[in-house]
């Protein structure tokens, strides 16, 4: 005799674990893919019994190019989101703790500028990059990607400074600190735990941005996602090398993403969804 | 009286606010003066560009062209194809994602066993970059010798089908759907489990059955959640560019081209600057149309 | 030397002005109290004095000297919060010594200075704990401890007792008016407690919606309120107030007819009620109201509240006005029963239709006044 609420509960997990699995299944059959050799990854019948073999990631590895592409995304994400935060930080704490009568009017305006379709600017942005001699320099792409990623930076950290009790600022400034001592001392130290995953979600932005890397980068400055795009050549089909070379691409954001899920959701709603 | 009241007042603002006032409002700017400037210095830069002819190719022809941009972009067959292929995608996304992402929160929000980790595995896509996600769809899945849909296809006696070569818009918002749908499921998740469970059971106990609930209770509850979900995903829906520059290319012909598309295919195919700043504003419009329907929904929304 | 002044203040936020024109000196060595409801802005009016917020109009003034565009830090003010603010994530020797800092005190002359505020607030065992591991009235302490070590001109408090329980309010009461003469410090303390008030000020500011009704020495304002509200505010349980009509009886004295009741009640209140029309109300505190045999206003029972020590007796009036009277603990009088009450006269206050108090000539702490009132509503004491 299983009782109703038992039945449920196995009705439940099967179809959530069919929805969740089917969700995945392109991601697990890639790292599979990865796996195997290029006959086996072509076969016309999927293999799922194999020998699993690293010498994709062993081929892949051994790449300068490969090493180079990989320390150009890590320079860039950690570039644009260490030059984002140093201007949304002040940003987000004039408007949680000064606010005006226009803060709310500059917060939309911030989103706005990100409504703006990144193509919208290419061709200035392309123009201005070849005549200062950004174009393909990770220079380039750490501003365009800092710029491109600031409204929501600024949009996250705020809504975690908002959580910060006023008071304690306040105090601080009793106590004769500046607005850089309270920042630096108070507010910081205080929402920690917000600034790095607001500084994780601004890291798997940049990393995953593909818009720029493909426009304004070539051979030198780079970053995986184009690398990656370089696969979609007709020479370049080898589904276990890129599936290994993807794999690789996306692990670290993988996990950073899953550990920061429910940061996630607050950040990239604005604060809407808690 | 109150005249005197607003001088004195003025008199106090202009000779500056106590404390850490100042620094806390000009600690603002810095902020705005780059995002003035990346929103500002591109809008008249590409104005600039629709009225000359400028082909990066044949720079020395560079000069004033009045309309001849504007002419030359509405003769493109093309872009009808990408206003179109834009807003389709734009739409179809937002449905798929939403519908779906909803019934997923619901599920998600029973208690099953494993949910921790189904969930977890649920929103692995999104963290994938989006040339990986296309190239694992294109390569892998839809691929129409060896991908593991031709396989399914197969084994139930169907003949395969060439997804991007017949459908290549359909491929496209597959794998954009696929890439936000963990989005939408993980915000309406969000919403859904800060739901008040007393909420639900008096609804109960006052005699609603699940598609009463779901349609009074849980639906509206949603739609803070569902209007910042539309405009995250607008926000980067209206940019997809990746994933159709690893698939189809915007091919065949315009089949897969959207406005962004268009504009990089002008820029760094044709080196048409001129074409593609008329097509930039375009762009530009279209997203200010939508973003200022959206950001008036999103804003009701918000307390700031 | 620390004196306080506020000249014309005025705050506005967008259209709603919440501080209405604040004229105020508060002297120096002086516990001043802000008291009133809540919403009545004594936070407002506090913060403006700390600096923490813009005056829109009029100046402040502390030692003579305008202070309006001086940045919090400057003007020598400590600021004691309601919710403590203290800072997470330094210990308590950090969060006393974090001004020090700031201002360049050398490492010794910080340690000396937080160890000397330590003593005086009995917090040398928990120097090294963060807020998070004190109990309530422990971080009020530190946070009291916060404001000490600076050695501010004037103390400002906001609400400081009002997170924590009955008993330690009480206790954490005694030891501010202890450190308050300590230290001969000017302070400020905002409540709308009015049994702090009373216990603690030296003078009481009455605060309603953003402007001074009264200030006074806590005696003063419980003895001569200057206008209906502040005699509703000051005082526990509340002052009774009924309505009554003024009449000359003919022979010179006045006459008050309490709504209800069919008896006239003759009191030589030594008020002067020509001219202020017919309709006035009568204010008389709880306390003296006394339970008469005969020849009282007649009242009904409502309840009856035995606190031990005394009792209140709650009352209506024929007219259903509410009285309450404070009587003996041991009192027998049970609901529902019909009781009769007599007013002291000499306690008697007396509000014109506006709520402004109409002066007395008798003061009622000092002698005793004549023995009068004859008939109901009038005891002969
Ligand atoms: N930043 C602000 N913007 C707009 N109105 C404000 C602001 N701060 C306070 N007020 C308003 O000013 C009035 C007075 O507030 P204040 O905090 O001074 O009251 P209070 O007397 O301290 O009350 P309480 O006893 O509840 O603490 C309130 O009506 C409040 O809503
Ligand atoms: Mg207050």
């Amino acid at each position: 005799m299983i009782s109703h609420a038992t039945w449920r509960k196995m009705w439940m997990t099967a179809l959530g674990w069919a929805a969740s699995l089917v969700v995945a299944f392109p991601v697990f059959w890639m790292v599979l893919t990865s796996f195997k050799t290029e006959t086996e990854a072509i076969s016309r019948v999927p293999h799922l019994l194999f020998a699993p073999t690293l010498g994709n990631y062993r081929a892949i590895g051994a790449q300068a190019r490969y090493l180079r592409f990989a320390w150009n995304s890590v320079v860039v994400a950690m570039g644009s989101t260490l030059l984002a935060l140093l201007f949304a930080v002040p940003s987000a704490y004039s408007m949680a703790f000064h606010p005006t009568r226009r803060t709310r009017g500059t917060l939309l305006w911030m989103l706005s500028t990100k409504m703006m379709p990144p193509v919208g600017a290419l061709v200035p942005v392309y123009l201005i990059f070849r005549d200062t001699g950004l174009l393909d320099t990770r220079t380039g792409l750490v501003v365009v990607d800092a710029l491109a990623n600031l409204p929501i930076v600024v949009w996250m950290l705020y809504t975690f400074f908002k959580d910060v009790p006023r008071e304690v600022l306040e105090a601080g400034r009793m106590d004769g600190a500046s607005a850089l001592r309270e920042i630096v001392d108070l507010l910081m130290p205080l929402s920690l735990p917000g600034i790095a995953s607001t500084s994780l979600l601004a890291v798997i932005l940049a990393w995953n941005e593909a818009f720029w890397s493909l426009t304004l980068t070539a051979a030198k400055a780079a970053p995986l996602t184009a690398f990656i795009a370089s696969f979609s050549s007709p020479e370049g089909l080898f589904y276990a090398k890129l599936s290994a070379a993807s794999t690789m691409a996306i692990a670290p954001i993988l996990i950073l993403g899953w550990a920061s899920q429910k940061q996630l959701v607050r950040g990239l709603t604005f604060g809407a969804v808690k | 009286m109150s005249t005197t009241q607003t001088s004195a007042g003025r008199r106090s603002r202009a000779s500056g606010l106590p404390g850490a006032g100042n620094a806390g409002f000009y600690a603002n700017l810095p902020s705005i003066g780059v995002l003035l400037l990346w929103s500002v210095v591109p809008l008249g830069m590409t104005l600039w560009f629709c009225f000359r002819r400028y082909n990066l190719m044949a720079p020395e022809r560079n000069g004033f062209d009045g309309l001849g941009n504007f002419r030359y972009l509405l003769s493109d067959p093309g872009l009808g194809m990408a206003v179109w292929n834009t807003v389709l995608l734009l739409g179809a996304v937002l449905v798929i994602t939403v519908g779906l992402g909803t019934l997923l929160a619901v599920l998600f929000d029973q208690e099953f066993f494993g949910r921790g980790l189904a969930r977890v595995l649920l929103l692995a896509p999104f963290f994938v970059m989006p040339t990986v996600s296309a190239l694992l769809w294109k390569d892998m899945m839809l691929q129409p010798d060896n991908g593991v849909l031709a396989f399914l296809w197969r084994s139930f006696g169907f003949r395969p089908v060439d997804w991007f070569g017949r459908l290549p818009l359909l491929s496209i918002i597959v794998i954009v759907s696929w890439q936000w749908l963990p989005f939408a499921v993980l915000t309406l998740l969000t919403a859904v489990q800060s739901l008040d469970a007393e909420r639900i059971e008096a609804a109960r106990m006052d005699g609603a059955g699940p598609i009463a609930l779901f349609r009074y209770i849980l639906w509206p509850h949603l739609g803070r959640a569902v209007s910042a979900t539309v405009m995250i995903e607008t926000i980067f829906l209206l940019g997809v560019f990746a994933e159709i520059y690893v698939t189809t290319a915007g091919g065949p012909g315009f089949a897969s081209t959207n406005l962004s598309f268009l504009i990089y295919r002008y820029v760094l195919m044709e080196y048409d600057i001129g074409g593609a700043a008329v097509a930039s504003l375009l762009a530009i419009f279209l997203a200010n149309l939508l973003a200022l329907f959206l950001m008036r929904s999103f804003a009701r929304n918000l307390d700031t | 030397m620390a004196q306080v002044e506020l000249r014309q203040v005025r705050k506005s936020y967008g259209g709603d002005e919440i501080i209405r024109g604040v004229d105020l000196m508060l002297r120096d060595r002086e516990l001043t109290v802000f008291v009133g409801p809540s919403g009545c802005g004594k936070s407002t009016l506090l913060r403006l004095i700390a600096g923490l917020e813009e005056i829109t109009s009029g100046d402040v003034l502390i030692d003579g000297e305008r202070v309006n565009e001086v940045p919090p830090s400057k003007r020598g003010l400590a600021l004691v919060f309601q919710s403590y603010a203290l800072y997470p994530h330094m210990t308590v020797a950090e969060n006393m010594s974090f001004s020090l800092k700031l201002a360049g005190v050398g490492k010794a002359e910080r340690e000396r200075k937080v160890m000397e505020a330590a003593r005086i607030l009995h917090l040398e065992a928990l120097l090294t704990r963060r807020p998070k591991d004190l109990s309530g009235g422990q971080r009020q302490r530190v946070a009291i401890g916060r404001a000490i070590v600076r050695h501010p001109k004037v103390f400002l408090f906001d609400e400081p007792l009002s997170n924590l329980d009955a008993a330690l309010r009480v206790r954490m009461r005694l030891e501010l008016t202890r450190l308050h003469r300590e230290l001969e410090a000017t302070m400020i303390y905002v409540t709308h407690d009015q049994v702090e008030a009373m216990t603690m000020a030296d003078r009481i500011v009455v605060l309603q919606g953003g402007q001074v009704e009264q200030v006074g020495s806590p005696m003063e304002l419980y003895n001569h309120p200057a206008n209906q509200f502040v005699a509703g505010f000051i005082g526990s349980p509340r002052m009774n107030f009924l309505e009554a009509k003024a009449k000359e009886n003919g022979e010179g004295e006045t006459e008050l007819v309490i709504g209800g009741s069919t008896a006239t009640a003759p009191a030589r209140l030594g008020v002067d009620l020509t001219g202020t029309g017919d309709a006035v109300t009568l204010g008389i505190r709880p306390e003296h109201v006394q339970v008469v045999s005969s020849g009282g206003l007649p009242t009904r029972v409502q309840g009856v509240e035995h606190l031990g020590s005394e009792s209140y007796l709650h009352l209506a009036t024929i007219a259903g006005e509410p009285l309450t009277v404070r009587v003996n603990g041991q009192t027998e009088v049970r609901p529902e029963q019909t009781v009769e009450v007599a007013f002291d006269p000499r306690f008697v206050h007396i509000f014109d239709r506006n709520g402004a108090s109409l002066r007395r000539a008798d003061d009622p702490s000092s002698s005793p006044a004549k023995p009068v009132g004859i008939g109901p509503g009038v005891s002969v004491v």
